[in-house]
């Protein structure tokens, strides 16, 4: 039973609470309480969840973290103790935040095959285990939409089918959408202090402690791939996993915007990301776009591709194509 | 000295009022410690307390705040004819005016401020200490452009009001050269914000040409009705004779403001669904419904209702002479420019998403209460920046060495 409800992320439609005329009566009677317990002084602004372990020094220290790419590497190694600190003390675990730069020479690019791809959401499953997203509220960075065959208008796609029963249905093609790691990305442009950027390998990341959560890039991505976490994530302890890098998959807080990086934690050590390795169909190829040789160009060079939404100018690196 | 005493003279005509003016303050500090429990929670909790989605990122919030920023704007109407054009009528009461743009743009300011998911690292957003994308992202064009005009609307009155304070005269000049750069200023600042939205081609709904000059049509009818109910009740609290001549060049700008707001409409409405394609779905989603959603279509219709009925009114000048129907139709014009810029525009810039998903956005209590908070403080600084230009403009108060 148990392995069934971890094997099945259902998908759900709304992540908030649904309001009623009770709970606004509720909001100002919780305020009434509120002014009370201020004024008694036992409830302040801005209270943490962070127990005393993380001490008043590191708080002090993470309020005035600097910009990732403006920290020396000693800068930055203390920042990632400090934070390790802080897991150990928020999850009672030892997480390992990496720094693993991008390989030089290396771009790298996605493909699917339409073709194979059967919807099984797999590839959804495979990315929130590997990257720590928050499991209530629900975030994931895949997004698998149903087609009804011979029609690419993704306003008449389902979003929410049933991945456990019917797929793939007779007459229906899956689209999986992620990020397209744009070689013109509109997010980064969009954001206001420069808190997400294209890395040399050619993967957007976020520097999840700049990030003041202005939502400007989500407005601004054409693909919907950026996630934002409307409230504390919550990874029950022993989901959470413990090989994590900096701008990657470490565990995120509130306030803040995350998106698919192409697994760097992994690809950067020269293994797959997580939703190629979870793709039951092998509908996916991953590669370095530089490399004449790789799988990629191969496919690149003698499949039907296309890109969504090319019109924009954007230049994902992420391509669909057919057999 | 005179500076001391100028502070100190201002700070006591705010502790002189009736019964009426108490209630009122009471009434605005009520809302804004409702509004600020409520921010508490939404800043323990985070922004899950809302109605804001992965799927609608902005609501509530970014609604009033772009609407707020049109009324500022519109504090530019009664500087040009009262700085440029020198026009008496316009000159007695240019200051109530860049009071409600100072007032406006802090609402902006806090409006932007509880819509963040990280307003303690607010700092990242200063030159030279963080890293301020400029000029590349819209929004800090956003923050030097309000920001500015605040500082703008703050200083300019003050140099005049201090001035008559202390019976000295003040630098002509300065004064023109200033309300030029306001005149541009003002423009700027909702120009900026129409990019904020008509900059994202993965919204097509927002990236349109005729946003900008959409909505200063729109904050030019907002604006100045808002100017003219306020103007109203001072007038009726026998405070400061304001006199029907201010009123009425208000009144005319709104009466064209809002034609050239419901022609752009009108356009709109042609280029969305004369040749419908996928790039009208916001839009049919707004006037129609989409796939059987249809939250927005009541707010809509609403809205051009408003307008229209306001737009009647004031067209016809016997009608816009009658103080009651004036009110009728400026409160008409306020609230339906209200619902047009945020259930009309920012909510469905959202729906579909760009991957063509429908979901539904509505304000929970949380952000009423807080958007109400913040209206109130709002309120509080345009009452209090008010109650000490007066009796200085009347010239009640004056410098009196000790």
């Amino acid at each position: 039973m148990k392995k069934q409800k971890e094997n099945q992320l259902k998908i759900k439609i709304k992540n908030r609470p649904d309001f009623s005329r009770r709970t606004a009566l509720k909001a100002l009677g919780t305020g009434v309480a509120a002014v009370g317990a201020v004024t008694a002084g036992r409830a302040g602004f801005g209270k943490t969840e962070v127990p005393a372990e993380y001490g008043l020094m590191d708080q002090f220290g993470e309020f005035f973290q600097q910009h990732y790419k403006k920290m020396s590497k000693e800068e930055i190694s203390g920042v990632i103790e400090r934070i390790e600190r802080k897991y150990k003390a928020k999850y009672d675990l030892d997480v390992k935040v990496g720094d693993t730069p991008p390989f030089p020479g290396v771009v790298f690019g996605y493909a699917l095959n339409i073709n194979k791809c059967k919807g099984y959401r797999e590839c959804v499953r495979g990315c929130v285990e590997e990257n720590n997203q928050s499991r209530d509220p629900q975030i994931q960075y895949i997004r698998v939409l149903e087609l009804d065959r011979g029609s690419l208008n993704l306003e008449k796609s389902e979003h929410y089918y049933d991945d456990q029963t019917d797929v793939p249905k007779d007459g229906k093609m899956y689209l999986p959408i992620q990020c397209h790691q744009c070689d013109n990305p509109p997010c980064v442009k969009a954001c206001p202090v420069e808190a997400t950027w294209k890395e040399p390998d050619g993967v957007v990341v976020v520097d999840y402690n700049w990030c003041i959560g202005c939502r400007m890039c989500a407005n601004a991505c054409p693909y919907w791939a950026r996630r934002f976490n409307w409230s504390e994530p919550v990874i029950p302890k022993d989901e959470i996993n413990p090989e994590t890098h900096y701008l990657s998959n470490r565990p995120r807080e509130k306030g803040v915007m995350e998106k698919c990086t192409f697994c760097i934690q992994r690809t950067r050590k020269g293994e797959l990301p997580a939703c190629h390795q979870a793709c039951p169909t092998g509908a996916r190829v991953f590669g370095n776009l530089l490399d004449v040789n790789s799988e990629i160009r191969y496919v690149l060079e003698n499949k039907d591709i296309f890109r969504l939404k090319e019109e924009l100018n954007t230049e994902p690196k992420f391509w669909y194509y057919t057999d | 000295m005179i500076l001391v005493s100028f502070v100190r003279d201002c700070v006591q005509q705010l502790f002189m009022g009736g019964r009426y003016y108490w209630s009122w303050i009471f009434g605005l500090n009520f809302f804004i410690l409702i509004g600020l429990i409520n921010y508490f929670r939404q800043y323990n909790t985070g922004l899950i307390l809302t109605g804001m989605s992965d799927q609608v990122s902005w609501g509530f919030y970014v609604s009033n705040f772009t609407y707020l920023v049109g009324i500022a704007a519109a504090a530019v109407m009664l500087v040009i004819p009262a700085y440029i054009f020198n026009r008496p009528e316009a000159k007695k009461v240019v200051l109530l005016g860049e009071g409600l743009a100072v007032a406006a743009s802090l609402m902006c300011i806090l409006f932007v401020t509880v819509d963040m998911g990280r307003p303690d690292r607010l700092w990242h957003m200063l030159p030279f200490i963080g890293r301020f994308n400029w000029p590349m992202s819209l929004l800090t064009w956003d923050v030097i452009v309000l920001s500015g005009y605040l500082l703008l609307n703050l200083f300019m009155p003050l140099y005049i009001l201090f001035h008559e304070y202390s019976e000295k005269d003040s630098n002509k000049k300065f004064i023109f050269i200033a309300a030029v750069v306001s005149m541009f200023w003002a423009i700027s600042i909702h120009t900026v914000t129409a990019f904020l939205f008509a900059s994202n081609p993965a919204r097509p709904f927002w990236h349109s040409a005729l946003l900008a000059p959409k909505f200063l049509a729109s904050a030019f009818t907002a604006g100045p009705a808002f100017i003219i109910l306020a103007f109203r009740v001072i007038d009726r609290s026998d405070a400061y004779r304001i006199g029907h001549k201010a009123i009425d060049l208000l009144a005319a700008i709104v009466a064209i403001a809002m034609q050239v707001n419901l022609l752009m409409l009108v356009s709109e409405l042609f280029t969305e669904f004369y040749s419908e394609g996928t790039h009208s779905a916001s839009a049919r989603y707004l006037f129609f419904g989409l796939h059987g959603f249809n939250s927005l279509v009541p707010w809509i219709y609403t809205s051009i209702l408003m307008n229209i009925v306001a737009a009647v009114i004031l067209m016809v000048e016997k009608w816009r002479r009658n103080n009651t129907l004036l009110s009728i139709a400026c409160v008409l014009a306020m609230v339906g420019v209200w619902i047009e810029k945020g259930m009309g525009f920012v909510i469905p810039g959202f729906i579909p998403t760009p991957i063509g998903e429908v979901f539904e956005y509505g304000p929970t209590w949380t952000e009423i209460f807080i958007s109400l908070g913040i209206w109130c403080a709002g309120l509080l600084v345009f009452t209090i920046l008010v109650k000490a230009a007066i009796p200085i403009q009347r010239g009640r108060l004056r410098y009196r060495p000790e």
